[in-house]
């Protein structure tokens, strides 16, 4: 089992090295941040020096050295823009997309699994072609506009919650989150139930066709005859039968939400990662362009790594196989 | 033999009067598209067409040039009925040649590495799954942005985004295929390696990659909607579902909902519409749905 983890971890960190390359070389082959950095009127000098400050006169594998020196040692270059070091940049947006990322993984499992349970043993019920036509749509209707709605329903025509930003924050260890006030909490709703909406019909369908194979197995047959009642047969044997799955997507899924983030920060201004790299897109600040996408990568490994870890405990056929 | 095949596969489709309809609903929009500049009031690309004095407008007022706005106009004057069926044209044009290349692309590396096997299969297959591992919507988000606006460059980015559900598809099918029997039996005979993999393992491997084209044309379109709504997409003379509601959205909360509403519900139709005529056919060409 250790070997494994091991040959798994040697694997990851060389996904890694090619994913850093491949960002770099596919951001910096492409544009010139030298029209974004300079005004039009700037002299002859003032062009060569700024150049030269930023390491732009050397080939490009000069550059890409010099980059992965630098991020090695945790130096991930200086925004174009904002003229700060990127990666405190990008840290101090990260609380406010994870808390936003957290709130919409949660209710879309906490919701959809129950509902896709249902659905699974009765497929056939008024009840589940509601829930089914749900899905349908959640995987249909784009984030951007689920936002637009969303936005439209409960701050425009009720006014209910705010449009946008992230409300009164609480400091806790230098942190700020939103999810510790009723202002931030407010703020905090509907971007996550927009974020949420997409995973919630993937919970569904997944939770759905689980539960769909589980109850025609004999384990649910034997259970049944030892006088189970359903609900414990559900709760017991046939959550813990579609865990493994679910367990996966919530990993994965982790990833593509922090991604889909970048649209609900945009619609409700949440000063978030995603609203920042999209700000870096427009503008061309390519070392937050490169920083953040190196890091998602990283994210992303991680996420793939755990996830397989997970399954060792979760699968005791896995494990024996790791072991031998 | 395959008359009858078609005639089974309609008798079968008959039977959800869902997709029925939205099949009807996705025939009659692709006709309302390519017709769009005969059955549209206006030309909302060309400028001159264009008076700011119409701008803004609530359905149903009547403009300089004479006739009902049915939708209201834009910000730019423009009339929001024939931007709709001009945007939808462009939406529909964007997924479907983005599909197309995208499918044939990843087919094509699929295959290969189904019938080839060994080291260019791992190199091929450990590439896609690493793609796959990515999320799409921000590969084409950097693509699109790097790229810059314009037609080709957003085909580029929604091609590079798409084509790697095409190949694990393709991959997964004729892997399959390529244990059985009839693809032994043509090993045997003389014939060339690409007359094997296009007149028997390809045909044989395209129902699964049907279906994964029609779910991912609507995914596309609604990927471009979603870059045009970011402002990374095609360039604001040319707008499309998603710029339409973007531009929309800046009015929204001065009260003037119909400049985002409408487009909106012109692109969920259209989206849904061809993912339910998508899940129709998943269910028919799955054996195992079938009893």
């Amino acid at each position: 089992m250790v070997q494994y983890i091991v040959q798994r971890a040697i694997q990851a960190i060389l996904v890694v090295a090619v994913i850093s390359a491949l960002v770099f070389v596919g951001v910096y082959a492409v544009g010139n941040p030298i029209d974004v950095l300079i005004s039009p009127d700037a002299t002859q000098q003032m062009r060569e020096q700024t150049i030269a400050n930023y390491g732009l006169d050397q080939p490009l594998y000069i550059q890409y050295l010099v980059f992965v020196r630098n991020m090695l040692g945790g130096n991930l270059g200086r925004s174009l823009v904002f003229g700060v070091p990127v990666l405190p940049l990008i840290l101090s947006r990260l609380p406010a997309t994870l808390e936003l990322t957290l709130a919409a993984m949660l209710i879309a499992t906490v919701v959809g699994v129950p509902l896709g349970i249902y659905a699974g043993t009765r497929p056939n019920a008024l009840g589940s072609r509601v829930i089914m036509a749900i899905s349908v749509l959640g995987f249909s209707v784009p984030t951007f506009w689920i936002g637009i709605i969303l936005i439209l329903t409960f701050a425009v025509n009720l006014g209910w919650l705010p449009a946008g930003g992230r409300g009164e924050t609480v400091s806790v260890f230098g942190v700020q989150w939103s999810f510790l006030t009723i202002d931030g909490l407010k703020h905090l709703f509907l971007p996550t139930l927009n974020l949420a909406f997409f995973k919630l019909a993937l919970m569904i369908r997944l939770a759905r066709a689980g539960t769909r194979e589980t109850m025609l197995t004999d384990v649910i047959k034997f259970a049944r005859a030892a006088g189970l009642t359903e609900q414990t047969i559900l709760r017991r044997h046939v959550l813990k039968l579609i865990s493994v799955p679910i367990v996966t997507v919530f990993g994965l899924e982790f990833g593509s939400t922090l991604a889909y983030a970048i649209v609900t920060e945009t619609i409700f201004s949440w000063p978030g990662v995603g609203k920042l790299i999209l700000d870096s897109i427009t503008s061309l600040d390519r070392p937050v362009m490169v920083a953040y996408l190196i890091l998602i990568a990283i994210l992303f490994i991680a996420i793939n790594f755990s996830v397989d870890i997970i399954y060792l405990f979760l699968d005791p056929r896995l494990r024996r196989r790791g072991i031998s | 033999m395959r008359a009858a095949a078609i005639s089974d596969f309609w008798s079968d489709f008959h039977e959800n009067y869902v997709a029925v309809v939205a099949a009807i609903v996705v025939v009659v929009i692709i006709l309302a598209a390519c017709f769009a500049p005969w059955i549209t009031p206006q030309n909302p690309y060309d400028i001159a067409n264009l008076n700011l004095a119409d701008a803004r407008q609530p359905p149903g007022f009547v403009g300089s040039q004479g006739y009902v706005h049915i939708l209201g106009t834009d910000s730019q004057g423009r009339d929001l009925y024939s931007a709709i069926l001009f945007g939808l044209r462009i939406s529909l044009e964007m997924g479907v040649i983005s599909g197309a290349v995208a499918l044939a692309i990843g087919t094509t590396l699929g295959i290969v590495a189904a019938y080839v096997g060994g080291r260019l299969e791992n190199v091929i297959m450990r590439a896609i799954d690493l793609q796959l591992s990515f999320p799409a919507i921000l590969l084409a988000l950097i693509l699109a942005a790097i790229l810059g606006p314009g037609k080709t460059q957003l085909i580029v980015a929604l091609v590079a985004a798409q084509y790697a559900y095409y190949a694990r598809t393709a991959f997964g099918t004729a892997a399959v295929e390529r244990q059985k029997e009839y693809i032994e039996a043509a090993a045997a005979t003389p014939l060339s390696a690409g007359r094997i993999v296009l007149r028997h393992l390809l045909p044989n491997s395209m129902p699964p990659l049907i279906v994964v084209a029609t779910v991912q044309i609507a995914a596309a379109i609604s990927l471009e909607a979603t870059l045009s709504f970011l402002g990374v997409g095609l360039p604001v003379t040319q707008p499309s579902l998603g710029s339409l509601i973007a531009n929309g959205f800046e009015y929204m909360l001065s009260g003037r909902t119909w400049m985002a509403i409408y487009p909106g519900i012109a692109l969920i139709i259209l989206i849904t519409a061809i993912n339910l005529v998508g899940d129709q056919l998943r269910d028919q060409l799955n054996p195992r749905l079938r009893r």
